[in-house]
């Protein structure tokens, strides 16, 4: 039998095989990382400006008839809004305030105590607990008129926080449509706020009555007999708390705390 | 063991879920969509081969006193490379595998693999044993994620089979079938079929009932 | 203020609990249950894992890792998120190793009890998803530290009332095929369909 040429459990291998697995496995790493990330900022922009065009109802996926999703895009005038001032910014404000419509997180503003609000239980209705001061609006105009307005909501459902948009007409009352970008709600019972069959039917619903915020998502199913049909949106069947989720999110971004002045003044 | 045998012994003989009880956490959570739990396969099966290859490739230099975290940091860095690739081209899918990938590292497979085979045989063989372990893996996973489907939603890979009431068809979906204990149910059973064709995988039980004593001194 | 990390700890323990709602760590919550007496070391040996790790994961992401987090370094630009699954684990594996000589030398009797199950529990996933979780989630420091706690005792619960299940179960007289690890599988799919259960509770 040789002699073992060196003994791998010195203290100098020791120190040599990590710093050298340290070393190849970071450069991997960190190359991999800088070399995808273009790419993966890439789709989730796209992924987001699928879904504002989709809750507008400017694309559609299951349709299969490609859209050019960034010229689609470049269509829609993006505004930032102050929901603490409940009030429309120009462009010269956003600017001042150093925020880019285009590139704007409201995720990450939220965690910013400078610039959020840290909801009470009794006010925080979807479960967000803080609510960024600013937020972003996409406007579709034709002509003059605003056509519709998409506006960008989220909010807590059974497992996981929900971020979607919603899609009013002109009229600031009417839904034009709603998605969801992100979620972590059971696949095929809460997943299916995904589900076409059921999101179609979000369009041409009523969200105000004289009241304020009407629009429901019931248990079961609504019924066209009913004189609450245009404020009632079905229940997700087997899905009670993601329906409850989605309804609490309608209510607060739809509510006088986040939208509801904002929309008024775009009627107005 | 010949190279035929290391790679097909995993998906029946020795099944890593069905038998080993490796990595059987994201095979629950990432089952209710065949497509899915088609990239959770993918991603695991590349993963253990290579951090096979690898650990294999160095295994006389690893100094045992840092064995685990060296084995640790070439998985982990294997897994973050694949979460970024998935990113970069299946963004729609990671999206929903979400936490499951990079739960991957901790996946006993590759950890157990790494441990069990790498650290004892020659690169070519441990990719090989990555690839059938990974194989045996995605077998169970597939499955499990097709009945999950099929019973579920009425489809299979997204396309509609048995059309659901809610779209206008005939079929209403078992809701039980897409929660989390349907997974326990069916893997259990899969275990049961499993073993009614493989005797010899058979449990021997850990209490005897003894002879009848009264009996006995009759 | 109390009542909102009670409800954090209630939620981390019954509604998202690890083992019968997220599956994780099923391969050790399987393989070592079929004593009370072990599993109730394991358990104990996960909550006092998770409740270190969960805690010092958030201190790292917050101030090294998440994007900007480099900020008080000049670096306001910096996202190093992408290192994150190398870093928990690391972190993950360096206190258990460090959790495992401290015992040894202090406190031996605890050692004795939980020694073998430490080096086991750096592959254990629930540790590393209480990890990933907390990220996914933004807790901050104090809810990460009710989360980290909560979500281990979850387990633990969890852990020791299969072992007492199965304690009973050797006794039953269970089909061939089925003996052992397919009955554990089915009763683990009870269990889970009765946590289920805690999903309606609104906190």
């Amino acid at each position: 039998m040789s002699e073992p040429k060196y003994n791998k459990d010195s203290m100098k291998n020791v120190l040599v095989v990590s710093l050298l697995v340290c070393l190849v496995c970071s450069i991997v790493v960190s190359s991999a990382a800088v070399f995808l990330k273009p790419q993966r900022m890439a789709n989730k922009d796209l992924d987001r400006n699928k879904n504002i065009l989709e809750a507008a109802g400017l694309y559609d996926k299951a349709s299969g008839v490609s859209v050019d999703i960034a010229a689609e895009f470049e269509k829609f005038e993006i505004r930032v809004v102050d929901l603490q001032d409940k009030r429309v910014l120009s462009d010269i404000e956003a600017i001042d305030l150093g925020i880019d419509a285009r590139t704007y997180d409201q995720r990450k503003a939220a965690k910013d105590p400078a610039v959020s609000k840290v909801l009470e239980t009794s006010e925080d209705i979807a479960s967000i607990s803080r609510r960024a001061r600013y937020s972003v609006v996409y406007l579709l105009r034709e002509d003059d008129d605003i056509k519709k307005i998409v506006i960008p909501v989220h909010g807590y459902g059974l497992w996981s926080t929900m971020y979607g948009f919603i899609a009013l007409d002109g009229d600031m009352n009417t839904v034009s449509g709603i998605t969801f970008y992100e979620h972590g709600e059971t696949a095929g019972l809460g997943g299916e706020v995904d589900n076409p069959a059921w999101k179609a039917q979000w369009s041409g619903k009523t969200i105000y009555n004289d009241d304020g915020v009407a629009l429901k998502v019931i248990k079961g199913f609504a019924s066209a007999d009913s004189p609450q049909f245009n404020y009632q949106i079905d229940g997700l069947s087997g899905a009670t708390l993601t329906s409850r989720g989605v309804q609490n999110l309608v209510s607060y971004w739809m509510g006088d705390d986040a939208f509801g002045p904002i929309l008024d003044d775009f009627r107005g | 063991m010949s190279t035929k045998e290391v790679l097909l012994n995993p998906l029946f003989v020795n099944n890593p879920i069905g038998l080993q009880i490796l990595g059987i956490c994201s095979a629950l959570a990432v089952t209710t969509k065949m497509s899915v739990a088609l990239v959770m396969c993918i991603a695991l099966t590349l993963v253990t081969a290579f951090s096979n290859l690898f650990i294999s490739m160095i295994r006389n230099q690893i100094p045992s006193s840092i064995r685990i975290i060296v084995q640790m940091t070439i998985i982990a860095s294997l897994v973050i490379v694949v979460d970024q690739i998935l990113g970069a081209v299946a963004y729609d899918i990671s999206k929903q595998l979400s936490v499951f990938v990079g739960l991957i590292i901790t996946n006993c497979i590759v950890m157990g693999r790494a441990e069990a085979f790498a650290m004892q045989n020659p690169p070519g063989l441990s990719f090989v044993d990555g690839i059938g372990n990974g194989l045996g893996y995605s077998i169970v996973l597939m499955l499990v994620a097709t009945i999950r489907e099929f019973f579920g939603s009425g489809s299979l890979f997204g396309i509609e089979i048995m059309p659901l009431i809610t779209n206008g068809g005939w079929y209403s979906p078992m809701g039980l079938m897409l929660l989390p204990p349907s997974a326990f149910f069916i893997i259990g059973l899969l275990i049961w079929a499993l073993r009614a064709w493989k005797t010899e995988q058979i449990e021997a039980p850990e209490y005897e009932i003894g002879g009848h004593t009264a009996l006995s001194k009759v | 203020m109390i009542e909102y990390y009670l409800s954090l700890l209630v939620r981390a323990v019954f509604i998202e609990n690890m083992a019968l709602v997220f599956f994780l760590g099923m391969c050790t919550f399987i393989a070592i249950s079929k004593k009370i007496e072990t599993s109730m070391g394991l358990g104990i040996a996960v909550v006092v894992v998770l409740t270190i790790t969960v805690p010092v994961n958030n201190l790292l992401y917050q101030y090294l890792l998440a994007d900007g987090a480099l900020a008080w370094a000049g670096l306001p630009d910096v996202d190093l998120s992408f290192l994150g699954f190398l870093a928990y684990i690391g972190v993950i594996a360096a206190i258990v190793q460090i959790l495992e000589m401290f015992l040894d030398k202090y406190v031996p009797a605890l050692y004795n009890a939980l020694g073998v199950f430490l080096p086991l529990i750096t592959v254990n996933c629930a540790i590393l998803g209480g990890s990933i979780f907390m990220v996914n989630r933004d807790y901050n420091f104090a809810e990460s530290v009710v989360y980290g706690f909560g979500s281990g005792l979850g387990w633990a619960i969890a852990i020791v009332v299969l072992a007492g299940i199965r304690e009973k179960m050797k006794y039953s007289d269970v089909p061939q095929g089925l003996r052992g690890l397919g009955i554990t599988f089915i009763t683990v799919g009870l269990m889970s369909l009765g946590f289920m259960s805690f999903g309606g509770i609104s906190l």
